[in-house]
């Protein structure tokens, strides 16, 4: 039985029409009117109100905590300044990626990790000859996660916090709605945002004051759904949709390096000694197998192949999150990768997938073919492989003067 | 240029053959000893004022025939066999004793069972030769078994070979009987417990089970397979204790060029990309050297000498996996006169020169050890003694002796209170049950002086008190002793290896260990 959030009492009411779905182990909604575009809407032009509690949170602290965090993360934890959250991912003796999340420093000797997948196991045994402990401290902190153009100005009127001067990817303590919080200018939309942890039992004040402050900042409560569809836009990708766990299957294949799901940036092959490195200094020399890029469809051909069936053209308006094949022509004779994640972007007005293609395929400007089936026959949808993210707005990352 | 090409960490018996046969090689070899004596579990100590005693080990049975060939080690140090093998008084006065001679132990076993006395021989054989099939194992360097195949079998049927020595029939025998209880095995041959205990017990010296658990027949047949004596136990002492038979060794070592420097710990195997390139000491000195070789245990090796966090994560799980959990104390008494067992009244008082074993049956043994499942010391406890001063006098003062014991089980961990309390109320329980077949003992003991498991690894440095730097268990053997996938004495870090118990075929002094490791170094440096 899925567990209800210290938030339920407040997004229990609201989910109109139950739509519940499970999030390790807990009850979250994925919209909460009966369509999930209002919400959407709020997140690029008011903002959206999620409750994150379900995230998995994990502290490590100690006097060789930066060691663990290094040895466990591809980048480097060394580099990670106090109040600084770095997006990273951790892999397996073979350099494919078991899960990706945030590290904050909190303090010298004290990060905070997030992840998708359980990771208590992995973090304590890897903790092997050094002074580091481990807390698995999901249940202990709610969090809340605001996101969208005015979610900014929302949260400057609740908290103390020096809210324009937080940079993107930085995180502070503060005071909010009269509770202590860690305020971390993250989010999973590719918007400006930010994500409140507070202690459980102050999680429904938290809510309570936002929502007040709500109507005049165009925001709604938002569910998965909503929030599927823009992390789609802003090209971050979803474990069990764009990538699986090297933990979480026995089979090569299925398993994927950094360098797989075009997060070469943040490989540090440099720094010290990190589960996978020697895999990956190796993948880097002889080339990787795969490589992930976006991609923008052309309607207009997909109309075409609509109005052959005499139907209008039909586009997702959710994030679809599947292997669809892509072909390097139009006669499917030579396949080079697959579509993982899509949806048409209601912001962008452009159909947009994240795929994963052979690397000599996924050039920007590359013209390729996608399959789309169409009344149980399949058609090759021509598309370009762009970079991503595909929308990415100068108010993601605008701090200082430029976040007046 | 670097003074020494090889360093090696410990001058345990294995890390000294290691030195022997590299320096014979014509390598540069330096040991680096902790203690101020070399010899590691392998040493005469005089623990009591006026008495030496072999503190740990004191049976030189095992050490292999081809190290004592190479070695010179027979013109070094005298070995003094014993005729018996095993003296087992019972509690209702009776004895048998288990004598090299198998007419004679047939006489003895055929007072208890005549059934018992008939399957002897017959028994002896099968043993012998599955003993030396894996005695043969215990040679070669273990396979990288997931990678087992075409090259092993290219290399001369290099696992095959031994195996089919054996015959089609008696593979089947030997899969059959490893993973089975000690007890098992043994019951398929003999009807008595007398017979069964004298033959099996000791088989449990040094390991954490029972004779009922599974996989204790392996270590009855690992015992077999290097005894020596072609019976399940070697006997027989040095001459100076087990500490001359060190000595030797490193004379040995010495003599090839090998300087050996003691009181020298080492604090940290030097690592450059992954690669070693010397050591540092305690003291901060560092050394240079291409090969380092580590005579450590597993766990000490990888977690103190080495950065764990800078290895493999499955490397490391399967590190954190090794089983070590010791479970014997060791008393030593220093008596004045020669204790006297009753059941021996009248009887060859030569029983008395092997190993004297207190385990009338294996039920006794597997209840000595069910205690330790619960973290408690057995009140009735399973004891192999040896008075060395019968065949050596000279570690002890005129007339008097000197009674070692190894007392089991007795857990490392203990549920309740700490061994700095437990030690002599288990020494006492000790003394107590050996005065049980010895009546007089306890008004001749002048001293007593008492190891327990925390005492194994504070002084000798075995993790837990475990005398072969890990469990020997079926589990941790061949090629997966000490890690599936690192059994072939190298390390994740290039230069670097093992030679100690920790690693193939295991413990015992029985050099193996040492001898195939030098032999791979040599090989990984054509
Ligand atoms: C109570 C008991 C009874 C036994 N009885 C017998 C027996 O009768 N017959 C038999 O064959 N076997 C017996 N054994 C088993 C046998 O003694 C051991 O398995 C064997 O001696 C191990 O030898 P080794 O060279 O591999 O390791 P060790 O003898 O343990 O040598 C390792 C050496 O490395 C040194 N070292 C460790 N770390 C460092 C460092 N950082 N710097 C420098 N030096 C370091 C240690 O001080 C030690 O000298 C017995 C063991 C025990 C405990």
């Amino acid at each position: 039985m899925p567990r209800v959030t210290p938030l339920h009492s407040r997004v229990g009411p609201l989910c109109q029409g139950s739509r519940w779905e499970e999030w390790s182990g807990f009850l979250t909604a994925t919209m909460y009117e009966l369509d999930h575009l209002h919400e959407y809407n709020a997140i690029r032009t008011g903002c959206g109100l999620f409750d994150v509690s379900p995230l998995l949170k994990y502290d490590i602290r100690g006097r060789d905590a930066v060691t663990l965090m290094n040895r466990v993360i591809v980048r480097d934890a060394k580099k990670c300044r106090i109040g600084q959250v770095l997006y990273t991912t951790w892999c397996d003796d073979d350099g494919k990626v078991i899960d990706d999340g945030t590290v904050s420093r909190l303090a010298d000797d004290h990060f905070r990790l997030t992840a998708a997948v359980p990771a208590l196991h992995w973090l304590q045994h890897n903790a092997i000859g050094l002074e580091a402990t481990v807390e698995d401290v999901s249940e202990q902190i709610a969090a809340v996660s605001i996101q969208g153009p005015t979610s900014r100005d929302l949260l400057a009127k609740l908290t103390n916090a020096d809210l324009p001067n937080l940079r993107f990817f930085h995180c502070t303590q503060a005071d909010v709605a009269g509770a202590d919080a860690w305020i971390s200018r993250t989010g999973y939309t590719g918007d400006l945002g930010y994500e409140v942890f507070v202690e459980p039992q102050n999680a429904v004040k938290l809510w309570d004051a936002m929502m007040e402050l709500g109507d005049s900042y165009q925001m709604r409560p938002a569910g998965t759904v909503a929030l599927d569809l823009a992390r789609v836009e802003a090209g971050l990708l979803l474990i069990d949709a764009d990538f699986i766990s090297a933990a979480q299957t026995m089979f090569d294949v299925q398993k994927t390096s950094p360098y797989d799901l075009g997060l070469a940036w943040m490989v540090d092959l440099e720094k010290d000694f990190f589960i996978g490195q020697r895999a990956l200094r190796e993948e880097k020399e002889k080339g990787s197998r795969w490589l992930t890029v976006g991609l923008e469809l052309d309607v207009t051909v997909m109309e075409k192949f609509y109005a052959e069936w005499g139907m209008p053209l039909h586009l997702p308006d959710r994030t679809w999150a599947e292997a669809v094949p892509v072909f390097a022509d139009a006669a499917q004779t030579k396949h080079i990768g697959r579509g993982t994640s899509g949806t048409w972007s209601p912001v962008l007005k452009k159909y947009v997938v994240i795929a994963r293609l052979r690397p000599e395929h996924a050039k920007p400007g590359n013209k390729i073919f996608i399959e789309e089936v169409i009344e149980a026959v399949s058609y090759s949808v021509p598309a370009t492989v762009v970079k991503m993210p595909f929308f990415d707005p100068p108010r993601k990352k605008a701090w200082g003067a430029e976040a007046k | 240029m670097a003074a020494h090409d090889v360093i090696v960490i410990g001058a345990g018996h294995n890390g000294l053959v290691t030195a022997a046969y590299l320096a014979k090689a014509g390598r540069r070899v330096l040991v680096l000893e902790r203690r101020e004596s070399i010899g590691g579990a392998a040493v005469t100590e005089e623990l009591m004022p006026g008495f030496r005693v072999s503190s740990l080990a004191d049976g030189p049975g095992y050490l292999s025939a081809r190290v004592r060939r190479d070695l010179k080690v027979e013109s070094r140090v005298e070995i003094l066999a014993s005729d018996s093998v095993a003296f087992c008084p019972q509690p209702d006065g009776s004895q048998l004793t288990i004598w090299r001679d198998q007419a004679r132990t047939i006489e003895e076993i055929a007072r208890f069972s005549r059934a018992d006395a008939e399957a002897y021989p017959g028994f002896v054989e099968l043993m012998s030769r599955i003993g030396d099939v894996l005695g043969a194992l215990m040679e070669m360097t273990p396979p990288d078994l997931p990678e087992v195949g075409m090259q092993d079998l290219r290399g001369g049927l290099g696992l095959f070979g031994p195996l089919r020595r054996l015959g089609r029939k008696r593979i089947g025998d030997l899969l059959r009987v490893l993973p089975m209880p000690a007890e098992d095995l043994l019951s398929e041959f003999f009807e008595s417990p007398v017979v069964k205990a004298a033959i099996g017990a000791s088989a449990m010296l040094g390991i954490s089970f029972g004779p009922r658990e599974a996989g204790t027949a392996y270590t009855f047949l690992a015992n077999w397979a290097q005894s020596g004596n072609g019976l399940f136990r070697s006997a027989g002492v040095v001459k100076g204790g087990m500490g001359a038979l060190t000595e030797a060794l490193g004379d040995a070592a010495r003599g090839f060029g090998a300087e050996i420097r003691t009181g020298t710990p080492v604090e940290k195997a030097l690592v450059r990309d992954d690669r070693v390139v010397g050591v540092k000491l305690a003291d901060g000195e560092e050394l240079e050297a291409r090969v380092v070789v580590s005579n450590a245990d597993p766990r000490t090796t990888f977690e103190q000498l080495l950065e764990p966090h800078t290895l493999d994560a499955s490397f490391t799980r399967n590190l954190r996996a090794i089983k070590y959990r010791g479970s014997s104390v060791r008393v030593h008494l220093a008596v004045r006169e020669l204790p006297e067992f009753s059941a021996l009244a009248g009887g060859d008082a030569a029983a008395l020169r092997g190993p004297i074993q207190i385990a009338p049956s294996l039920d006794y043994v597997q209840r000595a050890f069910d205690c330790t499942k619960y973290g408690r010391c057995s009140e009735n406890p399973y004891l192999d003694v040896l008075i060395p001063t019968l065949s050596d006098p000279d570690l002890a003062p005129e007339g008097q002796h000197v009674v070692s014991i190894t007392a089991r089980y007795a857990p490392y961990a203990l549920r309740s209170g700490s061994w700095a309390t437990h030690r002599d109320t288990f020494a006492d329980v000790v003394v107590g049950t050996l005065a049980e077949y010895a009546p007089g003992i306890r008004e001749t003991i002048l001293h007593r002086h008492v190891l327990a498991p925390t005492d194994l690894e504070s002084t000798y440095g075995l993790p837990e008190g475990n005398p072969n730097h890990g469990e020997m268990t079926l589990d941790q053997f061949f090629h997966m002793r000490p890690i599936p996938g690192y059994a072939r004495y190298r390390t994740p870090i290039s230069g670097m290896y093992l030679c100690g118990a920790g690693t193939h075929p295991g413990g015992g002094v029985t050099g193996i260990p040492g001898h195939n490791a030098a032999r791979e170094i040599l090989a990984d440096a054509k």
